[in-house]
């Protein structure tokens, strides 16, 4: 066997974060401040806040700081509605100077009213940014305030920038659509045979696609965490009776509240993948106790199992043997990530995640080969290193990655949340897989 | 005519913050590298901005300030960032940026870049501090800042020489690439800063390099004081946020302050000031050029004649845009802008003077205010930036893209639009945009008007 080579940093304080399958027993260090100086790739809390609750079609989002934050956030992801479009708008209250020095608490409750009049909405995020805490503003008062006197909710996301890293930011969005929740009275909405469908955020009408699947079982979604929501299907969240987790680094926290606080319990699941797609509607349906959706998700999964087969098979025998690197925001994506690239015959010989929690890692450790680079909160200098010494062909990422590897010459899979085509499911999977072979086996390789 | 507001709420930005205009400057300099004084976010979420618009890979360094650096302060996460960045990258000047946390809480940047150099025995490496908090202004201010303190911390008196200086305000690489093509033809010696022709459209080579080739050489910026004249395409850059107003303070250097060389007017005012501090003869190839541009506006000026025009996007750009339009007849209606751009109404005011439209102004605009004033307008072209997509998604006005970002097509760093030949291709795109318009609508409106709904 070829000797295992040891994956080491430029930089010592990164070496705890980098492992190398079979060669390193100790855990790897994930979940922790980003070094400085040695250009993350990671955002910040307000990133991972404004990620999860954007898709709410409804709401007014409001980023109550200076205007970089709202610029560089308004409309960028692909969530669609099947409703409203005013998620769609940034809001921001554009601090000056002036607001700085003296304030902006008054501007906010201005900026409340002025938006509420102009776009009738039952719900307002008040997202806060860094210079929010340290000028003292009061966001739970002004939010108060404003609720009471329009009549409407109005929550704040405690998400300025440097209380922590994205997954704090995961935490405040989960925080504030358990606010939402929370019923004034103490009284519940009576359970419905039903299913919320966490940390999917409608990509391209993924969620739409798993709502087709379930309700050919027999089930429905009550609301999915949060594509494609509204206010008053998260209202009425508690009516279901079970909660599906799909990108379980932004809601596995809001799943275990709501478990605890409702009484929902909660499972993980995913529908990237056929093999996963497949044995999540299993699971899904003996969680119900019910044969008939049993029998129907296994006629769905022969049914569209052969639909696609061909497909796959035919992308497998032109990829097969390739080598693929995988940087992504959250631990489930990248273990999905995996599992899809051995179903057209790739291998992961690098992975690493913005936001990996240590049992996500412990799970890509277990299923990735020895010799594979792991690594946690990366650096384009490490990218560069360990895709190039591994000899990777491709590199699945996000929009900062991509001109990278275009730039070392490789193919490049947009796994962010601006894409226009899902990747969910059965017709996910076929995605998927045209789009490594276009990017794989694009003529434009011959030339360079 | 409209003048600025107070706002509570912006709707729809139509500007961004003043570190993000604070990093092109240093992108244009020589193995330079930039440090964002901040928490992670802000430096993340600018170089996925730009790197959607160039294509390329950005890299930018944060001093990942956390809770603890936020109270007690962030001199030691930016020392470490700073020992770290020098690492990895090994760069010939960083630069660093001030964000709205940093500003907030009060960090002397000055001073600890000073202490860092002297603690790490550097004391002549070029440390570069830009105070840039996200609420002292936009990108424009943060763009026209850095090139002025990239100036101010390098430049010194040094003896007389015939490079002319250039200062670009924020264009795309391939308008850059126009005008040191137009310079070279004319012959003349020349310093453009910034320069990120290259580096930020570079071509596809291996090995890959962090730190891209090209930028304006630190020595050349040295000797910047030394110029017989600055050259600066920045009419609406501040006094206080002007480099070549710095150039002109400190080191007597004459400014020649023109608008970016777009379209007849434009471009013969930079040849013009070309010739004067040269005495060199306007080229044949420029001459040609220069009549292809004419044959263009004749041939196309009546297709553009039907164009009522909205331009928006960064003052500078707005005002040689709205000065080409004005010159080939697709008046606008609406010049708007996210800045606060005080020098931009003073401009606007007497170019649209001669108008035959009734032309509105929006300083400090956003994209739900432009709307607004659209629907009552009724402007037929947008021409600026991707943000302003919704104009043509909610209001049925196409969007010819120009300026920075373009993130929903490919290509903003190839877009040319400067001297004549580039004025022509910017044209043929604005004149095709009204005639794929026209092609659209022309059978099925003539018939709604004339056969199904007749007024008489």
């Amino acid at each position: 066997m070829e000797a295992v080579k040891l994956a080491e940093p430029a930089v010592e304080e990164r070496k705890d974060f980098i492992r190398t399958k079979g060669k390193q027993k100790q855990q790897l260090k994930c979940d922790a401040d980003s070094v400085a100086g040695c250009v993350s790739q990671r955002a910040c809390v307000y990133c991972g806040a404004r990620v999860v609750l954007n898709p709410v079609t409804d709401a007014i989002h409001l980023v109550h700081g200076p205007i970089g934050c709202s610029s560089y956030t308004w409309d960028i992801r692909g969530s669609l509605s099947s409703g409203s479009d005013l998620y769609r708008y940034s809001f921001s209250t554009d601090l000056g100077e002036r607001d700085v020095i003296f304030g902006g608490e008054k501007k906010l409750a201005l900026a409340i009213d002025e938006l509420v009049q102009k776009y009738p909405a039952k719900l307002v995020f008040v997202y806060s940014t860094c210079i929010v805490g340290v000028i003292g503003d009061d966001l739970e008062a002004v939010c108060k305030a404003a609720a009471r006197k329009h009549k409407i909710e109005v929550i704040p996301v405690q998400s300025s920038g440097f209380i922590g890293n994205k997954s704090a930011g995961y935490r405040a969005a989960c925080d504030a659509l358990l606010r939402l929740i929370r019923s004034p009275d103490g009284e519940l909405p009576s359970k419905t045979r039903s299913i919320n469908y966490l940390g999917d955020f409608n990509l391209a009408g993924e969620v739409w696609i798993i709502k087709n699947y379930l309700k050919e079982m027999g089930i429905d979604i009550n609301v999915a965490f949060t594509g494609d929501s509204s206010y008053k299907a998260l209202k009425n969240a508690t009516r279901a009776s079970l909660n599906i987790i799909q990108c379980a680094g932004s809601m596995y926290y809001l799943a275990q509240k709501l478990e605890e606080l409702y009484g929902i319990p909660y499972m993980n699941i995913s529908f990237l993948g056929l093999e996963d797609t497949a044995s999540s509607l299993r699971r899904i349906a003996e969680a119900f106790n019910d044969p008939e959706a049993g029998r129907r998700a296994e006629e769905l999964i022969t049914r569209e199992s052969a639909l696609v087969r061909d497909q796959i098979h035919w992308y497998r025998q032109r990829l097969e043997g390739k080598k693929a690197a995988i940087y992504v925001g959250g631990g489930f994506k990248a273990i999905s990530l995996i599992k899809q690239f051995r179903e057209i015959g790739i291998d992961v010989v690098m992975i690493g995640t913005q936001t990996g929690r240590p049992e996500e890692y412990d799970a890509i450790t277990d299923l990735v080969d020895e010799g594979t680079v792991i690594l946690d909160d990366a650096n384009p200098s490490e990218l560069e290193k360990f895709m190039v010494e591994k000899g990777a062909h491709l590199l699945v990422g996000g929009v900062k990655e991509r001109p990278l590897a275009y730039k070392l010459g490789m193919a490049f899979i947009d796994h962010n949340h601006n894409r226009k085509h899902p990747l969910s499911g059965y017709a996910g999977a076929v995605n998927f897989a045209a789009e490594v072979y276009s990017t794989l086996c694009s003529p434009v390789w011959n030339y360079i | 005519m409209n003048n600025e507001h107070y706002r509570n709420v912006n709707e729809n930005p139509c500007h961004m913050c003043m570190p993000m205009g604070g990093i092109l400057p240093f992108k244009g300099i020589e193995k330079s590298m930039v440090i964002i004084h901040g928490s992670q976010g802000c430096s993340t979420y600018m170089r996925r901005h730009i790197a959607e618009h160039f294509n390329e890979p950005i890299d930018v360094a944060s001093s990942s300030l956390n809770e603890k650096g936020t109270i007690y302060g962030g001199e030691k996460n930016l020392k470490q960032g700073l020992d770290n960045l020098i690492k990895l990258y090994n760069p010939g000047l960083i630069g660093v940026l001030t964000t709205c946390l940093a500003e907030t809480i009060g960090e002397d940047i000055d001073r600890i870049a000073t202490s860092y150099l002297a603690e790490r025995g550097l004391e002549n490496y070029p440390l570069i501090t830009v105070p840039t908090p996200g609420y002292g202004g936009s990108h424009s201010e943060g763009y026209w800042l850095a090139v002025r303190r990239i100036i101010a911390a390098l430049a010194r008196k040094t003896a007389s020489h015939s490079k002319i200086n250039i200062i670009v305000p924020n264009i795309s690489p391939a308008d850059i690439r126009e005008i040191k093509r137009i310079l070279r033809l004319m012959q003349v010696d020349y310093t453009l800063c910034p320069d990120f022709s290259d580096t930020l459209d570079r071509p596809y080579a291996r090995p890959y390099k962090k730190i891209p080739d090209g930028g304006t050489r630190i020595d050349d910026i040295k000797n910047i004081a030394g110029a017989p004249a600055t050259i600066q395409m920045g009419l609406t850059a501040d006094d206080a946020f002007s480099p070549g107003k710095y150039l002109e303070n400190e080191f007597g250097v004459p400014l020649y302050n023109i608008p970016i060389p777009m379209g007849i007017e434009g471009t013969d005012k930079f040849i013009g000031v070309l010739k004067e501090l040269t005495g060199n003869p306007f080229p044949a190839e420029l001459e040609m050029e220069r009549g292809r541009l004419l044959d263009c506006m004749i041939d196309s000026h009546k297709y553009n004649f039907q164009g009522r025009s909205v331009i928006f996007g960064e003052p500078e750009l707005v005002y040689a845009i709205a000065r080409t339009c004005m010159e080939n007849g697709i008046f606008p209606v609406l010049a708007a802008t996210g800045s606060k751009a005080a020098k931009l109404h003073g401009l606007l005011l007497p170019l649209l003077a001669s108008s035959p439209e009734q032309a509105e102004i929006l300083l400090e605009a956003d994209f739900t205010g432009i709307r607004e004033r659209c629907r009552e307008l009724k402007p037929n072209i947008a021409i600026g930036h991707s943000d302003g997509k919704f104009l043509t998604e909610r209001e049925g006005i196409p969007l010819v893209r120009m300026g920075f970002p373009i993130h929903d097509q490919v290509g903003g760093q190839r877009l040319l639009s400067v001297g004549y030949a580039g004025t022509t291709m910017f044209l043929d795109r604005v004149t095709n945009t009204l005639l794929e318009q026209k092609h659209k609508n022309y059978r099925a409106s003539m018939y709604e008007k004339y056969y199904a709904r007749p007024a008489i």
